[in-house]
């Protein structure tokens, strides 16, 4: 059973600037025990979606629906959504100092939070579960640890301990944004190794919101990836590192330097994300996209639409179904649909035949060839 | 360790570091102030800079990189030992004598919204080291200016905006045009490109390895992130605690680490290629780094490390070279007299062709730290 089923989310706010878009129409849905990891760059609107669930985006504008148990969480009354933030859905933010109260020992922090959702809870029981949760995600000498304040922990330990805050009450759903981003590699790994482990042994879900792809396919199920405030593509994890069809998805994969690019030259996406409050016409992306031809210019923005048999692989883009993946014959049914302008005549899935290419007349990539530019 | 043939301009090498240490006094409370103590921030450590290449300088929060970086630049006095830029020492120049120098090493830094001025207009602030060293003045000074622009993809007419007009990645070019108005010797970068999206991060590193090939540059490159450091670097210098633990040229740091700690530094580092993340054994090291005012005895690694034994805890092992090791022996050494049977190291300068570890116990390719590691973990719980 679905236990979070986002439909059409659009969220924007109004400033003097302008109406900012943040999000537009994105749907996705979280299995329990599994992990959705929605990866974008600033801006991309993964933070303000998932505070837009817990009620945590205040002035802005809401619709769609977020089915969470039966209730729609967007409609749910003040009192009602407090009940279930914290206790069935929590959120690990990125910054542990700044999410952590300077002048509360952390004990209390914890116990405290367990007391405000459960008045029946002893002062004394609260303090022995904290110390265990403590335990739990690896403090050491959790009692003493306990009657610390927050400056008082290392960077990683604070991670810890708003782990051991977001288990307190065993929650449906952990919703983890960025929560590595400000820590060291070897504690980076530290903290994953745990979020699995917990969430193995207590079959949570968890919703991942980070930038760092690397940390997507260590440890999460399922991906969404973000731009401009809509879902580009959405398909399980193998199929977005080595299926890829967004030709955004496939930027980000191609701009990390890796191992086997050591030394050559990097590929950049072009240009930069666009402004939320004057979105480009057509497909947001396409004035970064090599591939983008008329349609993505002047037509409707895509939306998600599936791009394999089973339909769990799905990318808001024009390209053909069959361009996915990284191959030469992908890259070369790219090119030929950016030149002609739409999809190639030969039905998709024969197999390859050499006689095709040479009076398709797309050789030569054209204005696609180069996506090496820099900021105009 | 390193000796000083300090007369000459040094050859290939535009920077060495000799024994460099970094020493910040702790400051008591109250009136008086005294020193009660002192944080190790770099702690006798040897380099060299060759010309036009680039050294990679990695390690986490506290290891003292950015400290060592800003030794080289002169912008901080070392405690002790020495610094030569271009076979000058530059660590006992007054400050007159150091200002001509000082135009010969730049620095980018991580954060383009906070290393620029929000209230001077781009133009000005590029134009500054102009004004500063008195070589261009009024319209040959925009000229320069506007060309500087051009080269790191900005556009030139942009030159009357102001920082908050431009996005992040702009701003890191607006930072390394400025870095570059002098035409230096040396840029340090310290973290140029961990404050960018990836889709920009890729354009700034392009941008910084043109211009490196177009005025033939040296880069110290300071960064976090292995695999950005490994795409840029040359050689490879890892930190640990105000020394370095390991450094070779990149490849052969990256193929075949030896200290234990940079074997653990890249198995941490996410990958982002699932089938490679899972089959990865992930050597997750144990607490936090120790503080660098009281830094742990002998070997700094060694309370975390999963190979440690007890001369690890007495003796500080040197940085030496270990290229025997992967010729088969009777298995890896075991036991500390292994230390010496695995034949004495030859000592080198991190920076230079050959692969140093300062590590009793190397870790021998193919060699897996995992079951340490369990053990090590065992052994933690038991008491706790």
């Amino acid at each position: 059973m679905t236990l979070l089923e986002v439909k059409d989310l659009n969220v924007s706010f109004q400033t003097p600037d302008g109406t900012v878009r943040a999000v537009r129409g994105v749907s996705f849905d979280v299995e329990p025990g599994r992990t959705l990891g929605i990866v974008g760059e600033s801006g991309s609107g993964k933070t303000v979606l998932t505070q837009t669930l817990l009620g945590l985006t205040p002035g802005a504008q809401v619709w769609g629906s977020a089915m969470f148990e039966g209730a729609n969480l967007l409609e749910l009354p003040d009192d009602e959504l407090r009940k279930v933030r914290g206790a069935k859905i929590s959120v690990i933010f990125q910054d542990p100092l700044t999410s952590l109260h300077p002048l509360y020992k952390i004990g209390w922090q914890i116990s405290e939070m367990i007391r405000a959702h459960d008045r029946s809870v002893s002062k004394k029981e609260a303090a022995t579960r904290t110390v265990e949760l403590l335990r739990r995600v690896g403090i050491p000498k959790p009692d003493t640890r306990a009657n610390d304040y927050p400056h008082q922990f290392s960077g990683g330990m604070r991670q810890r301990a708003m782990i051991a805050m977001a288990l307190a009450l065993e929650p449906k759903l952990i919703i983890a944004d960025e929560p590595t981003t400000a820590l060291d590699a070897t504690v980076q790994a530290q903290i994953l190794d745990l979020l699995l482990r917990l969430q193995q042994d207590m079959g949570t879900a968890l919703i991942m919101i980070t930038h760092d792809l690397g940390v997507v396919a260590d440890i999460a199920d399922d991906v969404m990836v973000m731009y401009a405030g809509r879902a580009a593509e959405k398909a399980p994890k193998r199929e977005i590192f080595y299926h890829p069809h967004h030709p955004y998805t496939k930027g980000l994969l191609e701009s990390i330097p890796s191992s086997s690019a050591s030394g050559g030259r990097l590929k950049p996406i072009p240009g930069q994300p666009p402004s939320l409050i004057n979105l480009p016409a057509g497909c947001k992306f396409h004035p970064r996209c090599s591939y983008a031809f008329d349609k993505c210019k002047t037509g409707d923005d895509p939306v998600l639409r599936p791009v394999d048999d089973g339909g769990a692989h799905e990318s808001a883009c024009w390209l053909p179904a069959a361009s996915a993946g990284l191959s030469a014959e992908a890259e070369k049914l790219r090119t030929e649909t950016a030149a002609l302008g739409h999809e190639p005549a030969p039905a998709q899935g024969q197999p390859v035949g050499r006689h095709r290419a040479p009076d398709s007349g797309a050789n030569e990539p054209g204005p696609a060839a180069d996506n090496e530019g820099s900021v105009a | 360790m390193a000796t000083a043939n300090d007369t000459d301009t040094d050859g290939d090498v535009l920077v060495r570091v000799e024994n460099a240490v970094k020493y910040f006094p702790v400051k008591a409370g109250g009136f008086l102030r005294h020193t009660v103590g002192q944080v190790h921030a770099v702690d006798d450590v040897s380099l060299v800079i060759e010309r036009g290449k680039t050294l990679g300088l990695v390690g986490e929060t506290g290891s003292g990189k950015s400290t060592l970086a800003r030794c080289v630049a002169g912008l901080i006095p070392v405690t002790s030992g020495k610094v030569y830029l271009n076979g000058t020492e530059i660590t006992q120049l007054s400050r007159r004598a150091m200002r001509p120098l000082r135009r010969e090493v730049q620095m980018i830094f991580q954060d383009p919204y906070s290393s620029l001025n929000p209230r001077r207009r781009v133009g000005a602030i590029i134009g500054d080291p102009f004004a500063i060293h008195k070589t261009a003045t009024g319209a040959e000074r925009k000229r320069m200016v506007q060309e500087l622009m051009e080269r790191v993809g900005l556009n030139p007419e942009h030159f009357n905006r102001f920082p908050a007009e431009f996005s992040g990645g702009q701003r890191q070019r607006i930072g390394v045009a400025r870095a570059l108005a002098l035409r230096p010797k040396l840029i340090i970068c310290d973290e140029p490109v961990s404050a960018l999206d990836v889709s920009i991060q890729a354009q700034v590193l392009n941008l910084l390895s043109d211009l490196q090939a177009e005025y033939g540059l040296s880069y110290l490159f300071i960064a976090h992130d292995l695999e950005v450091v490994r795409h840029v670097s040359d050689k490879v210098a890892v930190m640990y605690l105000g020394r370095i633990g390991e450094a070779a040229p990149a490849d052969s740091l990256y193929s075949q680490p030896r200290h234990p700690y940079t074997v653990a530094l890249l198995s941490a580092a996410p990958a982002a290629d699932p089938d490679a993340a899972a089959a990865r054994q992930r050597i997750i090291l144990t607490g936090d780094v120790p503080s660098p005012i009281d830094p742990p005895a002998g070997c700094r690694f060694h309370p975390r490390c999963p190979k440690a034994q007890e001369i690890c805890g007495r003796v500080e092992p040197p940085l030496v070279t270990h290229d025997d090791l992967d010729v088969p022996k009777a298995g890896p050494p075991a036991g500390w007299q292994s230390a010496d049977a695995a034949g004495p190291g030859v000592p080198g300068i991190p920076g230079g062709e050959a692969h140093v570890t300062a590590c009793h116990f190397p870790v021998v390719s193919g060699e897996t730290l995992a079951s340490a590691r369990t053990a090590a973990i065992a052994a933690e719980r038991e008491p706790a």
